[in-house]
């Protein structure tokens, strides 16, 4: 070992590609697949989602490399479009999802009897399956888009809501806290300068783990069809469509679609964990 | 006057009292020394004296006015014993003194903070350091009494002594009457008018 190296140090820290860097490029890779997944979805244009019934139902070629459906539209163009519109409408819930848990965690601080009615909330929510409860506001809402935004969006807090709420009571009990109030600060204040920085890691990574379930939840109750109308291009609408036609061999029409979505997914699970890994170190150690 | 009208605590309903029916009298610039055996309470009690805590019996007075109907900022104020605890780690230090509405430029350079350290966070000072900040963000005009608890105890001879002296020609300044809470019998003799022990 050379005079210069640190005594006992990891050779792979010296190395060009540390975990630092590692974890950066894979940031950086999915942001671009994730990029240029949405835009090749809204640069297509509708005639290419349109009927050609020559083309029907052929199987992947160099023409159309998802395939053709039984109305001989690109399933390639009609997945980019559906993964699109996934997108959105992870994008939308996920939001909404954070605010209801940034929400109700910051409320959890104000005394114990609100702190037990948030706790409670969530086991309540938590112990219901996620389906059903997605399902009935959904449907009683009315279906459609707002009816799966809605629903999701209203289903998704409690876990993040649960982390949120136990790094507030940590928080919470620590002197600069009481410090403050001595100082004369009010609740709201307090929230705002000195609960929000510590919350802000754990809401940006819960923000983005939320995505893969949102849009898996948003999937799967499209699939089952109480979710959005069937013209719009959804994956899980391809996907129970495709049920009907896989009888006939027509393995295409569910395969790539399936795919894109996990992948899709499993992309923004590795871009969470990757950011968590950058912003938050101490996570693996609590 | 600060006055400690015969308070007493314990932790637990039914629990051992911690101490019953304390009587404390502190005058405006009177420094007042406390002193106490390990889990005597000192820390207990100027958390009450404070108002971090309520007593279960007896009242703190300011003025005759019962400590806790103040709003805004309190007259009473404590220094802790960790700076490094009582100092949001995610705050500039700029922001630690902007927390204090009522400060005066000239305290901080009575206390030696620098200009510099303004821009840095909590890590990267020490904790003398941190103290001065502590120090400075308790001592806005508002502020009639102050109650350090063991407050240079981690510090080297050498900052004790400069932050012991900045903050006792401060209270000479304003007036302010201060209860000192330390086990160093010595340090307390030096610096106080009258010391009390506690239990």
């Amino acid at each position: 070992m050379s005079g210069q190296e640190m005594i006992g140090a990891n050779p792979s820290v010296n190395s060009k590609w540390n975990l630092r860097r590692q974890t950066l490029a894979i940031i950086v890779i999915s942001v671009l697949l994730l990029a240029a997944m949405t835009v090749s979805g809204f640069l297509i244009e509708n005639e290419k989602l349109s009927v050609n019934l020559e083309a029907r139902n052929s199987s992947p070629s160099l023409d159309h490399l998802f395939g053709t459906d039984w109305l001989g539209r690109d399933m390639l163009a009609r997945t980019l479009k559906g993964l699109t519109l996934s997108f959105g409408v992870g994008l939308l819930t996920a939001f909404l999802s954070t605010i209801i848990a940034l929400f109700l965690s910051l409320l959890s601080s104000w005394n114990k009897k609100i702190d037990h009615g948030v706790t409670w909330l969530i086991d309540l929510f938590i112990s219901m399956p996620h389906v059903v409860t997605l399902l009935l506001i959904s449907f009683a809402i009315g279906g459609g888009f707002k009816g799966v935004v809605t629903g999701i969006a209203l289903t998704h807090w409690p876990s993040l809501t649960r982390l949120l709420r136990a790094e507030v009571m940590k928080v919470k009990t620590e002197q600069y806290i009481g410090v403050s109030r001595q100082l004369g600060k009010s609740r709201w204040w307090i929230a705002c300068n000195h609960y929000l920085p510590h919350l802000m890691p754990q809401i940006m990574v819960g923000f983005i783990l939320l995505f893969p379930h949102t849009i898996l939840h948003e999937a799967a109750i499209t699939f089952l069809g109480f979710g959005l109308s069937p013209e719009q291009p959804a994956i899980g609408i391809i996907l129970s469509e495709s049920m009907r036609y896989l009888s006939t061999g027509m393995w295409w029409l569910a395969f790539f679609p399936g795919l894109s979505l996990v992948i899709m997914v499993g992309i923004f699970d590795l871009l969470g964990n990757s950011i968590r890994k950058l912003i938050d170190p101490f996570h693996g150690q609590r | 006057m600060l006055k400690v009208n015969g308070i007493s605590y314990r932790y637990q309903n039914n629990g051992p009292w911690v101490f019953r029916n304390f009587r404390l009298a502190v005058q405006p610039g009177e420094i007042v020394g406390l002193c106490g055996y390990n889990g005597a309470g000192k820390t207990t009690l100027a958390k009450i004296i404070a108002g971090y805590l309520k007593p279960h019996e007896g009242e703190i007075l300011v003025d005759e006015q019962p400590v806790s109907s103040f709003t805004g900022i309190r007259p009473v104020q404590l220094v802790w014993q960790h700076p490094e605890k009582s100092i949001n780690p995610k705050w500039k230090m700029k922001k630690v003194l902007e927390e204090t509405t009522d400060l005066d430029e000239e305290l901080l350079s009575l206390l030696g903070i620098k200009s510099e350290w303004l821009d840095r966070w909590p890590s990267e000072l020490s904790g003398g350091e941190l103290q001065r900040f502590c120090l400075a963000r308790t001592l806005g005009k508002h502020t009639k009494y102050l109650i350090a608890d063991e407050m240079t105890t981690m510090l080297d001879a050498v900052t004790q002594a400069q932050i012991w002296h900045a903050l006792l020609e401060l209270a000479k300044q304003r007036n302010i009457g201060i209860l000192a809470i330390s086990h160093n019998q010595h340090l307390l003799q030096k610096i106080s008018d009258r010391t009390v022990s506690i239990a």
